[in-house]
């Protein structure tokens, strides 16, 4: 009895222990910038999915759903100073690749709606915007800090990143034209 | 005229109970609300979002909102990982269930463990049993001498 009693305790013990290791490793694996890092070597890791509000009223938008079109997806939020340089850039280059199977995407993320909404109206963006105020896709993309722009290929790849403000048109471009060289 | 000084009495409590919540103070929510980036107290984050928070509650405390309320309207913005103390419901309630649980699991193996020792030792000390085997007259003897010289 008294065996079978330690036997029960240790078995219940490799199990707690088993079960907090996998949290561990599921919190890793949230965490993890499985895409950064895979781009980092050379890679083309598939640009995680997501369904978010679009900031526009328009209901939601799905990643999935831009599949066949090379989509510039920029992560920003109303209170960062450098998205406020760029995003008159991105949407001068909206201006250009629009109606070339491109399209631009922005995620504004840990932000409020209202703020993200008169952001978008001050810039007159006019390219799609989705609000992620939890910031559930930030670990997902490996984003480490704001703004940060990913190119995505029309099989839905990441081609390409751009870490912190994108510079000028021609650095855009570049991002824009890796995306849609063949892979 | 006594249950008239009774029902004032019982509303000012009402109204004093209910203050807490009607006016809470921008420092106390400050310390229950995390930044969303720096994931540090609002109270001790100067990062951008944390500022623009900051403004938020100073807003809707002037406004006239209750603590609640304003937990509510951050929480619908940013997730409820924004408080500080995790909600008592959902999967946020492990937080508060597991160490509970550990703490019982301990004490009952605590409990487990001393009681098994407490039962081996009381078998150690137990004194010898009186329906053993007899003495052996000359050692009994001798013991009997022994302790005669040690009486007064």
């Amino acid at each position: 009895m008294t065996q079978r009693l330690r036997l029960a305790g240790q078995v219940a013990a490799v199990l707690v222990v088993a079960a907090l290791l996998g949290l561990l490793g599921w919190k890793l694996m949230q965490d993890e910038s499985a895409v950064t890092s895979e781009l980092d070597q050379g890679g083309s890791p598939a640009a995680p999915a997501f369904t978010l509000e679009r900031l526009d009223g328009k209901g939601e938008l799905a990643l999935a759903s831009l599949r066949g079109k090379t989509v510039v997806l920029n992560f920003w939020a109303s209170w960062c100073g450098p998205c406020k340089d760029e995003t008159p850039l991105l949407q001068e280059g909206w201006k250009r690749w629009q109606g070339k199977d491109v399209v631009f995407v922005g995620i504004d993320v840990k932000d409020f709606r209202g703020d993200a909404k008169d952001f978008l109206a001050r810039y007159g963006v006019t390219y799609a915007n989705v609000y992620d105020g939890k910031g559930s896709t930030v670990g997902r993309y490996g984003v480490t800090g704001f703004p940060e722009t990913y190119f995505v290929d029309a099989s839905g790849k990441v081609r390409y990143r751009i870490a912190g403000p994108v510079e000028d048109a021609a650095e855009l471009d570049a991002g824009i034209k890796r995306a849609l060289a063949p892979a | 005229m006594r249950a008239a000084a009774l029902a004032l009495i019982a509303l000012a409590l009402a109204a004093s109970a209910g203050a807490g919540e009607q006016r809470p103070t921008a420092a106390e929510l400050e310390s229950e609300l995390v930044c969303p980036v720096c994931e540090t107290t609002l109270d001790t984050s100067n990062a951008p979002v944390a500022l623009r928070m900051k403004a938020f509650i100073r807003e809707r405390i002037a406004a006239g909102d209750t603590k609640s309320e304003i937990k509510a309207a951050l929480v619908d913005q940013f997730g409820p990982s924004v408080l500080a103390v995790p909600p008592k419901k959902g999967f946020e309630l492990i937080a508060w269930v597991l160490p509970l649980a550990g703490l019982a699991v301990g004490l009952v193996v605590v409990g487990l463990l001393a009681w098994r020792w407490s039962h081996t030792r009381r078998g150690d000390d137990e004194p010898p049993d009186d329906r053993g085997e007899p003495l052996d007259p000359a050692l009994e003897r001798r013991l009997d001498d022994e302790l005669a010289r040690f009486e007064p």
